[in-house]
């Protein structure tokens, strides 16, 4: 039978089929972080069991920590009692622990690429649904519980069934002002949150091909919001020269035995899904989002949807404008915006930079734009400086922050305060998950520069060269 | 961790017909900081329970006398968004111990299974049936029986069948977890792990 990319990197992890049961799934690398992995070490230590395979494991604190002031001690006990318990747990296990203040520190799916731990056809867990990120790679990547995390750190395994497929492709030419954010939120919209769970999705066509590495990222970063567990993409030169040289890639001899395998990598023609979807690249508008998750999304230009246009879903559909305190059949361009949240594992790399850069070079930033611009990583803040695009900010009356997830999930103080509207280039525009109380509308660096110059949603088709 | 058994359990339920109830709605991240896993209980549900000054939101279901039990009904996709796992915690720690929906969001219903709530997926007719016959009585008992697989109302007679995978279900009515199983196939895993490729 033809394979796809998704069945041969499964099938080769697979170290025994359960009958009727899940497969046991060996995983080569995993990434921890400090949120998600104590109750794991604890149980561990319960159950006086060891690290299996430390050297297989990377452990980075993002979650939870501050974006100013890095060198000063975690103000918030329970925080820095958590980033504690991190080092910690890393240390005692031999685990390599990237914490506040290592120049590899970063957002958990930022560094694992810039180190080159991310690789094809590798199988690569983390107790963080984003980790679908790493499938930019042609690598099967994906979020897993706390439970499972303990699993992984004991047996280096997992068990799953494994899930269906779906190919979502995309051909033709995007229209200017368009980027790989407003693609992604184009697909969750036409499939909602819940339109590929469970399966695995891989994506396909040359709009996905043209991709630079970091457009790839952030669309497998966003499968997880249509509900699929992962998506992956099936590397090709650009995916190699990408990763080579990077400081955990393998070298030489071993670099060579590993293309063998990675050139392995893509789905055979004739292969079958279980699910196929074609959309049209020069259909994408940029994308913003209205209600209160990534399916509500729309072209920017659009109204918002009358309750009677849809199927099914009214009663939390009009929860969610209430929410938001918008109408059905709102205009969105021209509403009043409060803050900007440039950053993320979605759009916290440098490319994500540039644009930004791209629309406010030359302009002002509003003056009642609260404006947060969080780089991924060290590197990706090293990157910014380097190329001046520090510079056109700080002229254009921005400031940079220091490394972390920041206001994605607002743990730290980076919070938007209740009813106030932040334009963010994050994920989730879930009630609250900014902040208590706060309002989120998802979109990509340029709608989120466009909307920082002007203070309110506006298509930045009009603010490009 | 293993944890308790889950046979049959017959009991009242809360209703929530809301859908794609996220985690973050579950509990806010800013929960999410403590290092053992204890009390999240207290925050399910947080900003959807109390107001911003910590009283209680009357018209919210958690808030109403009237509904108690250890079933959940939520709405179409519950539990989408992140995979914290303390979601999963929140509601067991709170007295869950099965939510039922029409469809669950993968990583929330794994999370689920790994630490011994069950969830259960019905039909989204007899999802109507079931939050139906609660908010007609909220003393309608319902019962979850996982050796046959069913689901009934025993006030009104209907019923459903749901479907759980034969390890999965073996593994909850015994208590048993994913780890005791793999710390069993040690010698098999490390001669997999010699052979693989990265």
């Amino acid at each position: 039978m033809k394979k796809t990319l998704f069945d041969k990197v499964w099938d080769s992890h697979v170290v025994r089929s359960i009958e009727n049961g899940p497969d046991v799934l060996f995983i080569d690398r995993h990434m921890v972080h400090e949120v998600t992995s104590p109750v794991a070490f604890l149980g561990l230590k319960n159950r006086g069991a060891k690290v299996l395979y430390p050297g297989r494991t990377f452990a980075t604190a993002d979650h939870n920590t501050p974006t100013i002031n890095q060198h000063l001690p975690v103000a918030d006990p329970l925080s820095a009692n958590q980033l504690r318990a991190l080092e910690e747990n890393a240390t005692a296990h031999g685990i390599s622990y990237w914490g506040l203040g290592h120049e590899k520190n970063g957002i958990v799916h930022v560094v694992g690429p810039e180190y080159g731990i991310t690789q094809p056809g590798a199988t690569i867990v983390c107790g963080d649904s984003h980790t679908s990120t790493h499938g930019a790679f042609g690598a099967i990547a994906f979020g897993i519980g706390t439970s499972e995390v303990e699993m992984v750190l004991t047996t280096q395994c997992i068990m799953q069934p494994k899930p269906k497929k779906m190919v979502i492709r995309v051909n033709g030419s995007l229209q200017n002002g368009v980027t790989p954010k407003d693609v992604a939120l184009y697909i969750i919209a036409k499939l909602s949150t819940s339109g590929a769970t469970g399966y695995f999705v891989e994506y396909a066509g040359n709009v996905f091909t043209e991709m630079s590495m970091e457009g790839r990222m952030t669309v497998c970063n966003l499968s997880i919001e249509m509900g699929a567990r992962g998506g992956m993409m099936a590397p090709d030169k650009k995916t190699f020269d990408y990763i080579k040289d990077r400081e955990f890639t393998p070298k030489g001899a071993a670099w060579d035995k590993a293309m063998s395998y990675w050139d392995t990598l893509y789905t055979e023609e004739g292969a079958s899904f279980d699910k196929v979807y074609e959309f049209e690249g020069a259909d994408i508008e940029p994308m913003i989002t209205y209600g209160t998750n990534p399916g509500m999304g729309m072209g920017i230009s659009k109204d918002i949807p009358l309750a009677t246009d849809l199927e099914g879903g009214v009663a939390t559909y009009q929860k969610s404008l209430v929410y938001m305190n918008y109408n059905e059949g709102d205009t969105m361009i021209g509403k009043s915006i409060d803050y900007v949240f440039l950053g993320s594992c979605t759009n916290g790399r440098i490319e994500d930079f540039r644009a930004f850069a791209s629309i406010v070079k030359g302009r002002k930033k509003a003056e009642h734009v609260t404006a947060w611009l969080v780089p991924g990583s060290h590197q990706v803040e090293k990157a910014i400086k380097d190329e001046g695009i520090l510079e056109i900010l700080e002229t254009a009356g921005f400031t940079l922050r220091e490394p972390g997830c920041s206001a994605c999930l607002a743990m730290n103080d980076d919070k938007i305060p209740a009813g106030k509207y932040a334009v963010s280039t994050s994920n989730r525009n879930f009630e609250g998950r900014q902040g208590p109380g706060s309002r989120t509308l998802l979109a990509s660096p340029l709608v989120a520069a466009a909307a920082a110059v002007t203070g309110q949603v506006t298509d930045p088709r009009t603010l490009l060269q | 961790m293993a944890y308790d058994k889950f046979t049959t359990l017959t009991t009242t339920a809360v209703p929530l017909p809301i859908e794609n109830v996220d985690t973050d709605q579950i509990i806010p991240a800013r929960f999410l900081k403590a290092t053992e896993r204890v009390g999240f209980g207290d925050n399910l549900f947080r900003d959807w329970r109390y107001n911003s000054d910590n009283t209680p939101k009357e018209d919210f279901v958690l808030n109403n006398p009237k509904y108690n039990g250890k079933i959940l009904i939520g709405g179409k996709n519950f539990g989408s968004g992140s995979s914290r796992e303390h979601a999963a915690w929140a509601v067991y720690d709170y007295g869950f111990r099965c939510v039922v929906s029409s469809f669950f969001a993968d990583i929330f219903k794994n999370n689920c299974l790994n630490i011994g709530v069950l969830p259960v997926q019905v039909s989204p007719a007899f999802l109507e049936v079931i939050l139906e016959a609660v908010f007609k009585d909220p003393t309608t008992e319902v019962v979850v029986d996982l050796p046959s697989q069913t689901i009934r109302i025993p006030s009104t007679g209907d019923q459903e069948s749901f479907d759980i995978n034969v390890y999965k279900k073996d593994n909850m009515l015994n208590g048993f977890d994913d780890i005791d199983y793999l710390r069993s196939m040690e010698e098999e895993i490390s001669s997999f792990a010699d052979n693989t490729p990265l």
